[in-house]
């Protein structure tokens, strides 16, 4: 049937759904992120207790010690539904696909010097199992937290740390024969530079607290590791062996800049509720922070020789500023 | 033998990908529903990437089936040339 | 060199391995059993979570990179429909209130499905699985905003749709798809698989994304065509998942094949009795029909499901019990329900109507066995009667089966004018069922359907009104009491469609378009 409609103009009924305009201050026109999020994680009258958590319900706010009256307050600066998030990605997996690709007709990884290749090898391979520990950490925030607005973003936080690893994965694959990753997790497993850290990423994965477990890997542990890797690591291999490891690592820096935004609001957002939250909250961070600072000194050690005390310590300095600014008492 | 199948939405992108299973398959049958086409055939169903490159004279990615894919049943075998369907593993 | 070229070419298999269960260690410092503590509770027994077979093989730049393309072709789609106000040129303004059942009973489980599968997803010890089913958690995310997104629109200018989130939480016939999710996610994660994975997106998914959405597309809703394909898209990885899933049990020890045996009888007949929703959507509110209830249950459930269970027989698994059942039923229960629906159509968050007469000719066709002889006569009753301007509505609660919460609706297999219903004894108090198949599952886990939060029995318990409501005072009216808990308008969400508001608009906005 074809009905020229140009002419018409009809009145809604409404403009958006219940649920969302009592979020949003009234009958309003939302969009498709509120529309995506407000509201869509039931919250009552479940049926049956979990089998394998009999003591909760199937979402529970008793899951962290930390106290919100309403869950959405959390947003997303980025405003990500999984549509806004999918066509983002795809752009910086489009540039990166293209840094690859050139690298890889070039055979750019044959010829980056032998050093700087140990080098980056040593340092950069072990790391795609930290992100496969972020991405288990943020699949728990995901499957236990409380409210849509928080649980969504951190999946898609537990995906790109997969699509990190996968990127580390294809460095190893560029710089060198398979097997390089086989040696690499052996260093994860046994090198005494790694053991410290993987003892906090394993300490992790116990970690209850959904919330206390989004402030160690997503704010704490990314906070010093990101800065230290990909900024003074990469750096120091460009000025050794020219830009082509800073290319290849392109979305890392691209993606932690982007994503510290909606970390940050998160914490912000915590902090600011209560002077218990802004207490329970500094206090993860004061833990974790010493445990991380301690857990990436060797593998600083790694990546910058003798500089990386001085590198570690800018570094800490930054996240405490970080820290400060979002209300954080470290 | 239990039947298989494979259904996409009609689409023009879709057209290579089901003009390569019918040229490849030779046992298939076409069924056109609103709005998608449902391929069935004894057996299995196997798109090979070759023939939808030629038929399309373009690189292609069997992974790129995804985009216009709507369903399927079977056991699916998948490598950089072949996407496999079939009650046989 | 010889070996920098070997290396490029690693196959799609290898390359993939690397890039996911390369990923993951044996923990040291914390034991196993610590990180994952419930992949083992359930009786499963898994060797060598190495032997599990990866169905489709997508890295997450490739899944970026082709969702985002779904995505921008969907909304574009979802953009101009809004825009021309697609939803003028329906078929029939009934057709919409399939969509009220859509976005209240099924996007809510799509929701549940994300969160279901990222539990899942962590708690596997397996890499492969893990990976496979985050994705699944992200694709079901997807779902649940695509739908709501699609119909945001409709929202805006019909009844129904305002109050989701809130009715899928108390509503009476919503606790049915509600209370599924509910049992599958409190089970342990291998039963998830199997409930999920398996039954409900393998042997069910496509009863709803393909002939329905097929019927959405022929009634002119371009939205939820799109919707729907793209949906079911995914669906197609789902599928592998749930297959691969159910194989490497069987393939890891034999103890696991009376375990996952059980699993698939019960959450079969979960499914079946959940998708008589479904068959009632199909055969009674898309105003034109691409085919019935029964002829898409014999494609995609007894030729599909056939193959599926002629392929899994070699590992010792034999069809379901229940399935004979599901096979007389196929004649019958989109008619029972709708009949159910029609009577409590003041209590429903849709409207409800009689057939045409034409549309019960179509009926009769499709149905030869059943309808004539069972259904017509009551609803050529029914339609008299509203002609005389005595529509029929019930004012009674219905009781509710204690497992699927389907009212007792449903006859005997051995005879169309007998109610179904079955009793256990636990601890002392009697519980009721709807068949032998929801008996069965109720026998087997008493304790965990004894806690399920039945509609009316909360409305008898005083738990369904709103806080400012008194039951005590003369005069008090339960029913309008309960709609309010609902959140659901009374006199515009609810009744018949003849009259209703959505009616009156549509026909005035098409003749605004189609006139001068």
């Amino acid at each position: 049937m074809q009905i020229d409609l140009r002419t018409v103009t009809i009145k809604p009924l409404r403009q958006t759904f219940d649920h969302v305009a009592a979020k949003i201050g009234g009958d309003k026109p939302a969009t498709r992120y509120q529309e995506g999020t407000i509201g869509l994680q039931a919250e009552n009258n479940f049926h049956y207790r979990p089998l394998w958590a009999p003591e909760y319900e199937i979402f529970d706010k008793r899951r962290t010690d930390l106290k919100m009256k309403d869950w959405y307050a959390f947003k997303d600066p980025r405003q990500f539904y999984y549509g806004s998030y999918t066509i983002n990605r795809a752009r910086m997996q489009e540039a990166a696909a293209a840094e690859f690709e050139f690298a890889e007709e070039r055979d750019l990884g044959r010829s980056y010097p032998a050093a700087a290749k140990r080098r980056a090898i040593d340092v950069l391979l072990p790391l795609r199992h930290v992100a496969w520990g972020s991405n288990m950490n943020n699949s728990f925030c995901a499957a236990y937290g409380y409210g849509t607005a928080i649980t969504q973003p951190c999946l898609y936080q537990a995906m790109d740390q997969l699509g990190i690893a996968q990127y580390l994965t294809r460095i190893g694959l560029l710089l060198d024969q398979p097997e390089v990753l086989d040696t690499a997790k052996q260093a994860w497993m046994e090198s005494a530079d790694w053991q410290p850290l993987r003892h906090a990423v394993e300490d992790m994965l116990v970690t209850q607290d959904w919330f206390e477990l989004f402030m160690a890997q997503n704010f704490v542990l990314d906070g010093l590791l990101f800065p230290l890797i990909y900024q003074r690591v990469a750096d120091s291999l460009a000025a050794e062996a020219g830009l082509v490891l800073s290319m290849l690592t392109r979305f890392q820096v691209d993606w932690y800049a982007e994503t510290s935004k909606w970390v940050d609001a998160s914490v912000k957002t915590a902090v600011a509720e209560s002077s218990d939250n802004q207490a329970l909250v500094s206090d993860w961070t004061r833990q974790w922070l010493e445990r991380s600072r301690a857990a990436l000194a060797p593998v600083a050690k790694l990546g910058l020789g003798a500089g990386s005390e001085a590198a570690l310590s800018e570094v800490l300095t930054q996240f405490k500023a970080r820290a400060a600014r979002l209300g954080v008492t470290i | 033998m239990s039947t298989v199948f494979i259904a996409f939405q009609k689409t023009e992108d879709a057209r290579g990908v089901i003009d390569a299973i019918l040229q490849d398959n030779p046992a298939a049958i076409v069924n056109e529903q609103p709005a998608m086409v449902r391929i069935e055939s004894p057996e299995a169903i196997t798109i090979k990437r070759a023939t939808v490159e030629d038929l399309i004279g373009r690189r292609y990615d069997l992974q790129e089936m995804q985009i216009h894919l709507i369903t399927l049943s079977g056991h699916v075998d998948e490598s950089d040339d072949e996407f496999k369907v079939s009650w046989t593993r | 060199m010889d070996d920098l070229k070997a290396a490029k070419k690693l196959g799609l298999k290898e390359r993939y391995a690397l890039m996911t269960r390369g990923l993951g260690w044996d923990t040291s410092y914390q034991p196993m059993d610590k990180v994952f503590p419930y992949d083992k509770f359930e009786g499963i027994k898994i060797h060598d979570w190495s032997k599990w077979e990866d169905p489709f093989r997508m890295t997450m730049d490739a899944y970026w990179k082709y969702q985002a393309e779904k995505e921008r072709k969907l909304y574009a789609i979802i953009d101009a429909f809004a825009q021309n106000n697609g939803h003028l040129t329906l078929t029939d303004a009934r057709y919409i209130n399939t969509l009220k059942l859509f976005i209240t009973g099924i996007s809510p489980l799509e929701y549940m499905a994300h969160r279901g599968f990222a539990h899942v997803g962590r708690q596997l010890r397996g890499v492969g699985p893990r990976v496979a089913c985050l994705m699944q958690s992200l694709d079901e995310i997807r779902h649940v905003q695509t739908q709501v997104h699609s119909m945001s629109n409709y929202n805006k200018y019909y009844n129904g749709f305002h109050a989701f989130t809130h009715m899928i939480e108390r509503v009476w016939y919503l606790s049915v798809p509600r209370s599924f999710f509910d049992d599958a996610i409190t089970a342990g994660p291998f039963e998830f698989m199997i409930a999920i994975g398996f039954s409900f997106e393998y042997v069910l998914t496509n009863l709803l994304f393909v002939p329905f959405i097929s019927g959405a597309a022929y009634n002119g809703d371009m939205g939820a065509m799109t919707f729907g394909f793209s949906a079911q898209s995914d669906e197609a990885r789902h599928m592998t998942l749930g297959l691969e899933c159910i194989k490497f049990m069987l393939e890891q020890d034999p103890d696991n094949l009376p375990i996952v045996q059980r699993w698939i009888d019960k959450w079969t007949w979960r499914g079946t009795r959940v998708l008589t929703l479904v068959g009632m959507m199909m055969d009674y509110m898309l105003p034109k029909r691409v085919m019935s209830w029964k002829e898409a249950w014999e494609i995609y459930f007894e030729q599909n499901g056939g193959a599926l269970f002629n392929d899994l027989a070699r590992y010792g698994i034999k069809v379901p019990d229940c399935i004979g059942q599901a096979t007389v039923d196929k004649e019958h229960i989109s008619h029972q329900a709708w009949a159910t629906f029609y009577q409590y159509g003041a209590a429903a968050d849709f409207h409800t109507w009689m057939p045409k007469p034409d549309e019960m000719d179509w009926l009769s066709q499709k149905y030869p066995n059943t309808f004539d002889k069972y259904y017509r006569p009551r609803f050529e009753y029914w339609a008299e009667q509203h002609k005389q301007g005595k529509r029929f509505y019930n004012n009674t609660l219905p009781m509710l089966c204690q497992v699927c919460q389907i009212p007792m609706l449903f006859t005997e297999p051995s005879d169309p004018t007998q109610i179904c219903y079955r009793e256990s004894d636990y601890k002392g108090e009697k519980y009721h069922t709807c068949s032998d198949g929801c008996k069965s599952i109720f026998d087997h886990e008493p304790e965990k359907y004894v806690q399920a939060w039945l509609p009316v029995h909360q409305i008898y318990q005083g738990n369904c009104f709103p806080a400012d409501a008194d039951p005590s005072k003369p005069g008090f009216e339960p029913l309008p009491e309960v709609l309010k808990y609902y959140h659901l308008n009374n006199g515009r969400d609810n009744l018949d469609y003849e009259g209703s508001e959505d009616q009156k608009n549509f026909t005035a906005w098409r003749d605004l378009a189609t006139k001068n």
